[in-house]
Order: structure tokens, then sequence, then C-alpha cells
């Protein structure tokens, strides 16, 4: 089927910690890689998910704490002794050389015959279906292409782990989608360990099985995609991850169970266990928007507001409700003739119990 | 790994070392000496500044002060002068400038001015062709070549491209935007260029006004061949030669010599520190340009023409001069030969393989060296890795002559085992001068050359499998190659006609390059026809060099940074 036989190893990262001087860039990460995942580390530049990458594949400052790729400790081998393969954001193609060059290169360090070396080559470029460009420079590409030849050069060595540093930003928007698409298939395929750095959720979201949240050195949850969505674990990965609206106050004892007052006194009642300063988490979809006179149904969370802003977006709306000195966002689904509100207009919302979160401030 | 240095950072380490033992042996020690010979009593070796009084007490070397500082202030306005209006012309108006700019800017590379100093003496003294030519037409003679003009006028027609150029450069870096948004707000004409273009030039006018200074302050070639004794670069080469080298003045104007060669580099520095602001908005197009009518466009070609025949005289001087047979008392040369030529390749045919030699090795061991010290420094953590950039780089403040009295000091007692013979003169140690003086110049091509490789093709090849070592050799390397060439191509060329501190080091005939040779043939009217010849050779050699460089690096399609550095190194 493929050309390309590769022992999918875990990764494991214990305790490890990484400073440019006297920057603190990665703090004590800890993770655990299953063999054949696709996990991504997802998180805003300067989080720290390009340096822990580069510290699995051997560059930047040495690390302290340990990094285990398939059960070896490799935090203190140099990156030529790792075997790890790394896909590069700008793709690092050499501009020297031929296709065919580049992509030989890791077989001609490992010393292998040559004619096993012409054999692998126009294997892999034949998988990734650029064969008859191997005499090509890389200069002679287009983006899509050099992306696909540097894909090549790092699988054909077979490597235990592929390392991907953001490798779809070089390209324009739909063949970021196709590559994302065929990058997944090909990982499936390969069932190849593969860590996928990006600051694009949608790109998390879609490719991988599991992903990780960093920011400012720090993992901040690790899960499956949708899980991570809808149960942040805490106000930077939910509203890292889509919008979400936070408002801040206190959840209190009452007569029937418990009461959040924001900040600014606005009464919202809950029904949770958990008592003192809580952030209140919704996402705008999940919140219907009601006239202030209609029914209230006690299933429902109500927060009592003004309409602040509004924008047709055409298949909703999107409403700027005001809640004390809050502003929550409401997306209302769009359908002909239905009502909508005006800046001015006293309005409740309402949410399913089950779709409110409440997270340390 | 055991080792105090990361893995793949023991072969740096070496290598580093190595490079800091040549700079230490060869750069500092020998000027340290210098200093500390200066600073000391001859006689009981105590620290002093006794022969500092002595210097300036001396009239002969008050004189050579005054008139060294004098030469070179009146060589900054003269270049000016010749300067200025080309530099206006070009970025002011639709006029074949950048051709112009470009074929004016090799002249003082491809040839130093020693070398057509005793062509322009035949051309522009007393009883040269302009004068005479004057005198029969007019009735009146000009003396451009009169003593300390002589010098002024030679040493300003090979340099004064150093100012067009950084001038030009920096007129052409002005964003039109700030010429546009001033006449916005109101302001035109003599008040815009002295509000707005003058200041945002500036920098660029110092810098090359402060590089034509220093490279006339030291000359050493020019004065000696039109016979000016007293300035202070001719005085250190004619103490040391003629009292030997325990004689305390050619010390004292050794450490004048490296005090202005600071002073300047310092001035130049300053003027372009922080004022890259002209280049902050890139694509501004330069200052608007406008066509000239007809009678301006007369006026600008003849001065254009004027100043290019000037430019030129040298050049075609050195050429009549070598195919002339008598030239004396009149325009041209009586008549015209080939003799000199084969006078050259039959008899002094040693000079030209020696300078092959020498220069080869010399910019050889410059790539090498430069190389190294650009990898060393940009790509690996070693600890005190700037110092050899620093240290490489400090080779431009010393002249070559100061260089040769250094060496001539530090090294005419060691002897070397297999030459059997003192360091100071065995022939290696031209080499080793002419690799420290074309060092700096070397370095910056190789760091231009390195910082175009992006670490990221480097750690790719380390992620396939490729050591350090490995990832040099086979992607760092032959991705520097086009700029590594192009300092080769420099470093050889120039070092081809270094004449000031080979002047102090060859010890036997049979030792000197072709820059000594010229030298020594210029010094007997009979010698001059072969002595021109060589400089025709020269030239040549130069010039297809600095041809060869241009072409490789246009071909490499190397940033402007690094055309500008072959350009400067290849002047110096």
């Amino acid at each position: 089927m493929t050309s390309i036989n590769t022992t999918a190893a875990g990764v494991e990262i214990e305790d490890l910690d990484v400073s440019f001087g006297d920057t603190h860039v990665l703090k004590g990460a800890n993770l655990s890689i299953e063999p054949g995942e696709f996990f991504a580390f997802l998180g805003p530049s300067g989080s720290g998910k390009s340096t822990l990458l580069r510290a699995i594949a051997g560059f930047g400052p040495t690390p302290s704490g340990r990094i285990l790729i398939g059960g070896e400790e490799v935090a203190h081998l140099p990156p030529w002794k790792r075997n790890v393969g790394m896909v590069f954001q700008s793709y690092a193609l050499w501009p020297h050389m031929t296709v065919r060059r580049n992509v030989a290169f890791g077989l001609e360090e490992r010393k292998l015959p040559s004619r096993e070396i012409a054999t692998r080559v126009d294997a892999v470029l034949e998988m990734v279906g650029l064969l008859d460009l191997a005499e090509r420079r890389p200069a002679q590409l287009s983006g899509g292409q050099q992306q696909r030849i540097a894909l090549a050069r790092t699988l054909v060595v077979e490597p235990r782990v592929l390392l991907l540093d953001e490798p779809l930003s070089n390209l324009d928007a739909n063949l970021r989608i196709q590559m994302r698409r065929e990058l997944r298939e090909l990982q499936q395929k390969l069932r190849l360990t593969t860590i996928f750095v990006t600051h694009d959720q949608e790109e998390a979201n879609t490719t991988s099985d599991r992903m990780a949240v960093l920011n400012d050195g720090v993992i901040q949850q690790v899960g499956a995609p949708m899980e991570l969505y809808d149960n942040p674990a805490n106000l930077f990965v939910a509203t890292f991850l889509g919008t979400a609206n936070v408002l801040k106050g206190l959840v209190e004892d009452t007569d029937d169970g418990a009461q959040f007052n924001s900040v600014d006194g606005v009464p919202i009642p809950l029904h949770t266990k958990e008592r003192g300063p809580r952030s209140l988490v919704f996402r705008p979809q999940n919140v219907a928007i009601a006239p202030a006179n209609a029914p209230v149904d006690s299933d429902r969370v109500r927060i009592a507001g003004t309409v602040c802003h509004m924008e047709f977006l055409g298949s909703i709306i999107r409403y700027g409700v005001s809640v004390g000195a809050d502003t929550a966002l409401v997306d209302d689904q769009h359908r002909r003739g239905a009502p909508v509100f005006a800046i001015g207009d006293e309005v409740n919302l309402f949410l399913q119990k089950d779709q409110v979160t409440t997270l340390k401030n | 790994m055991g080792s105090v240095f990361a893995p793949g950072q023991r072969g740096p380490a070496l290598a580093g070392g190595l490079i800091a033992l040549f700079l230490l042996l060869f750069l500092l020690v020998p000027m340290a000496q210098v200093v500390v010979v200066a600073f000391q009593d001859p006689n009981t070796g105590a620290p002093t500044l006794i022969n500092f009084v002595d210097f300036f007490k001396t009239s002969l070397f008050q004189e050579s002060f005054i008139n060294s500082f004098y030469v070179a202030a009146m060589s900054v306005v003269l270049s000016s002068l010749f300067a200025l209006p080309l530099a206006y012309f070009t970025t002011r108006f639709n006029f074949g400038g950048a051709l112009l700019i470009q074929t004016l800017g090799i002249i003082p590379l491809i040839m130093p001015p020693f070398v057509g100093a005793v062509a322009m003496a035949l051309l522009f003294g007393a009883n040269g062709s302009v004068n005479l030519l004057l005198d029969e037409w007019f009735g009146f003679t000009i003396p451009f070549m009169e003593g300390l003009n002589g010098v002024i006028f030679v040493e300003s027609i090979h340099y004064f491209p150093f100012i067009l150029i950084n001038l030009s450069a920096a007129l052409n870096n002005i964003d039109r935007a700030m010429e546009e948004s001033a006449q916005n707000l109101g302001a035109s004409g003599t008040r815009l260029f002295r509000r707005i273009v003058f200041p945002l030039a500036m920098p660029g006018y110092v810098a090359g006004a402060a590089l034509v200074f220093i490279k006339v302050f030291d000359d050493l070639g020019t004065p000696l061949l039109l016979n000016i004794n007293n300035m202070l670069a001719p005085q250190a080469y004619l103490r040391i030669t003629s009292i030997g080298i325990s004689d305390p003045m050619g010390y004292v104007i050794s450490v004048i010599l490296v005090a202005f060669s600071l002073l300047s580099l310092w001035v130049s520095l300053l003027a372009l520190r922080g004022k890259d602001y002209a280049t902050l908005q890139k694509g501004g197009g330069g200052l608007m340009r406008r066509d000239l009518r007809n009678w301006e466009k007369i006026g600008c070609y003849a001065v254009v023409i004027l100043i290019l025949l000037l430019v030129l005289s040298p050049h075609l001087g050195l050429l009549l001069l070598s195919f002339g047979t008598i030239w004396s008392f009149s325009v041209l040369p009586d008549a015209y030969t080939i003799d000199h030529y084969v006078t050259v390749f039959s008899e002094a045919s040693g000079y030209i393989t020696n300078t092959l030699l020498y220069a080869g090795l010399a910019a050889l061991f410059d790539v090498i060296i430069g190389t190294g010290i650009a990898y060393i420094v940009w790509r690996t953590g070693l600890p005190g890795r700037k110092w050899l950039d620093y240290g490489a780089t400090a080779a431009l403040a010393v002249p070559g002559v100061v260089i040769g009295i250094g060496y001539l000091r530090t090294y005419h007692g060691i002897n070397v085992p297999i030459a059997d013979q003192p360091l100071a003169s065995w022939w290696v140690i031209i080499v080793v001068a002419l690799t420290i003086r074309r060092l700096p110049y070397a370095l910056r091509a190789c760091v231009a050359a390195l910082q175009q490789v992006s670490v990221m093709l480097e750690e790719a090849a380390e992620n396939l499998g490729a050591t350090k070592g490995r990832t040099v050799w086979r992607i760092v390397v032959p991705l520097m190659s086009g700029g590594i060439l192009a300092g080769f191509v420099t470093s050889f060329a120039t070092a081809s006609v270094e004449l000031s501190a080979t002047l102090m080091l060859v010890a036997v005939d049979s030792d000197a390059p072709l820059a000594y040779g010229i030298y020594e043939f210029m010094q007997s009217a009979a010698g001059r026809g072969p002595g021109a010849a060589l400089g025709v050779i020269g030239v040549v050699f130069v010039g297809l060099g600095t041809y060869i460089s241009h072409r490789i690096i246009e071909r490499g399609r190397v940033t402007l940074e690094s055309t500008a550095i072959v350009a400067e190194g290849a002047a110096a």
C-alpha cells in the first residue's frame, strides 16, 4: 500500500522546562502522547507551543525535565540522533538541491546504499504525487508542492514521530483546507504518531485526535477537541476555543439553591454546588433571546438585559446584550419573517442549565 | 555528555580557538608591541610620554603631522567637489546616472593611488602634458602637482567615489513621501533642501568623507612615489627602515595613525548609527526627478565629462607610460613600444608569480577564517564568540604601515626552523599581513552570506540525521558559496596591489610582490616604463577580480548589503 514502514512511538513529556536566558518560555510541561495519535499543540503566539515541539526535535535551549520517545530518554541526544521527523513552517527546502537531492538527504546521511535510496525516494515522491517534479529546484514549485516535498523528505527516513510546525500557515485558505485533509488521511494511513503545532483552532479541531491548549508556557488542558470546547477547564481555554460570554461574579446560597450575582449586581439563579467567586461562561449560540415580557421558564437560566448592538451576519443575527456592565453576545438563527430586536429593547436571555459553565476566575 | 561544550560544539570551539590564536599572534600582540614601545623610554624601558614630547618638539614631525592632516582634510574637500555635482545630477535629474556612478565607483577599487601617481606627475606636473598645453595656448600653468598639491590631487581623484557612492545611496534612499510631505506643508526650493534633503543625506556624506580622510591620512605609497617625505606615514616608514626598529618615533607615528583611524571609524559609525530612518519606508523611489532642459543638459554633461577625464587620467597616463618610449617635457610620449611589457615578463615575472601566490593564499585564509568566525558568532553559543568578530574587525583601524612595523618589531628575533630565517623576513609574513589586512572585509562578506542562510535549513538537515559538521559541509557552505567566492575574489584582487605593509616586510627582492615591484621600478626614470607596465598588469588583475566578484554577486542575487561590502572591501 505504501512504501513507508513506520513504527509508531509514544511521546512522554515530564516536567519539561525551557528558558531563553531569563525568559521562562515553557513551565513544567507534562504530556503523554499515544503511539499513532494525531496530537495538536494549540495556543496563541508566544504560548510556548513551538518551543515544546522544537524541544522534542532537539532544537532550542537545553531543557530540564525528561522527553521520552518510545520509552527512550532523548533529552540529552543531539537532533541528528533522535529520528523524529520535522516539517518546518517555511518547509526549509534547500534551494541549492533538486527535489530528489532534498528528499535523498536523510537517507544519504544514514549511509544507505544508493540503489535503495533511489527506490525509496521514488516511492515517497510517488506517494505525494510529485514524482515528475523530482529534477526541479524548490524555487520552481508552488507552495503546496513545496509542502508535499517537505513532508516527503521527512517521511522517507521513516521517523518514529512526525512533528509539524504550523505547516499550513504559508498556504492560501483553500489549499489549507485541502492539505489538512490530506495530512489527516496520510497520518491515518501510516498510523504515525504526529504532533501538529498551530494557532488555528479549526485546524486543530479538524485534524487531531487530542490536543493540548497552551498559554504563557503552561499546558492549560489536554483532551479531544470537542471535549475541550464543551468542558473548558479554565477561562483561557473557554475563551480561546470559540467565542464565549464570560460574566464575573459570586455564587451564593439562596433559599432554593444557588444564585450567581454578577459584579455589578445582576442576579442569575443557578443550580450548582459550587460557591464563591466564579465566572459564568456560556456560548452565544446556546442562548435564546426573548422579549422581556415573555413567560419565564423555570427550567432555564434567565438573564435580563438590554440590546446594545446588533449585526446581521446572514444565517444569524448577532446581538450584543448589556447585562449590568458586561455585554453578552447572542447568536440568533435568522429565518425570514422572524422578529428582530432593536437597540434599546429590554430582553430576557434563556439558557439550558447544562449549557452554562461556572469557572474559577 | 561529560564535555564542557554541548554536542556539536567541540569542533567550533577548536576552530574558534585556532582563529583566536591567529588574531592574537598577528594582530593583537604586534599592535600591543607598537603601543608599548611608543610609551616606553628607549633607554630604561620605563613607561613614559617622553617619546610623544620629543615627537611634537621636533619641527620635522610637527610639519609632517600638519601636512598629513592638511592633505587628508583638503582631499576630503576636493573629493566632495568632485562627488557632490555627480551625486546631485544623478539623483535629481533624469540623467544617465546609475551607470555612471557604477562605473566611477570601481575606479579607486581597481587602482590604488600610488600606481598612477607617477603617471599623474607626467600629465599634470610643472612640465606635464596639461601644463605644457596650457602654457602654449594661454600662457599660464597650474601647479596641480606642486608639493602637497600633488598628493591631494592624486588622492582625491582616487577616493572621491567613496563620497559619491555613500552620498548617492543616502539620497536614493530618501523616501519621496518625505519630500512630498514637506512640500505639502509648504516647504520648497532651497528651504526644502536645507531642512529635509540635506539632513537626511548627511550621514551618508559623513561616512564617505571619514573613509576618504583616513585612506589619505594612512597612505604611504602615494607620497613616497611623489617624493613627499614630510608626512606621517612616510616618516614612520623612513625612520624604521633607515634608523632601525629600535627608534621610537616610528612607533609614536603608528600610535597617532591608529588613533586617527579609530577616530574616523567612530565618526562614520556615529554618523550612521540610528540614522537608517531614511530607508524606513521601502520602495519610496528616491527623490523626485525631473527632465533637464537642453542648456542644462549641456552644462551637466560638460561637468560630468570633465570629472570623468580627470578620473580616468591616471589610467590613461599609466597606459601611455607603459607603452611610451621616452616621455619627458612633451605632451605625449615620443614613440610607442611593447618593450616594457617584454622587460616585465622576462625579468620581473617573479613579482607576478609572487603576487598570485601571496594574494591567493591570503584570500583563501581570509574566506576560511571569515566563514569560521561568521559561523561561530551567528550559529553557536560559544562563550566569548563575539570577541572573534571584534578582533578580526579591529584590523580595520590598523594602517598597513603599522602592521608592518608591528611585525618587524615582534618577529625579527623569532627564527623559523624550516626556513632558517627570522619570521619577520620570511615571505610567509607577507601573506599573514595581507590576510589580516583583508580579513575585516572578507568577514563581512561571509557574515552577509551566512545571514542569508535560514537557520531552518540547517535544522532541517540536523533533523534528518546530519551532524553539525555534515550540515556545515552539505548545507551551509554550498549556500554561502556565492558570497564566499565574491569575498575571495575581492580579497585576492585588493591584496595583490597592497603596498604599505608589503613595503616594510619584503626582505629580499625575490620575495617581492607586484605592488612592491611597481614601487621599485618607479624609483628610477628608466624603470618607469616597466613599472607602468607592471601597474597595468595589476590594474587588469584587480579589474578582472572586481568584475568577476560583481558577476558572482549578481548571479547569486545577493542583497545590496554584500555588494556594498565588496565595494567597501575592495577599497581599503
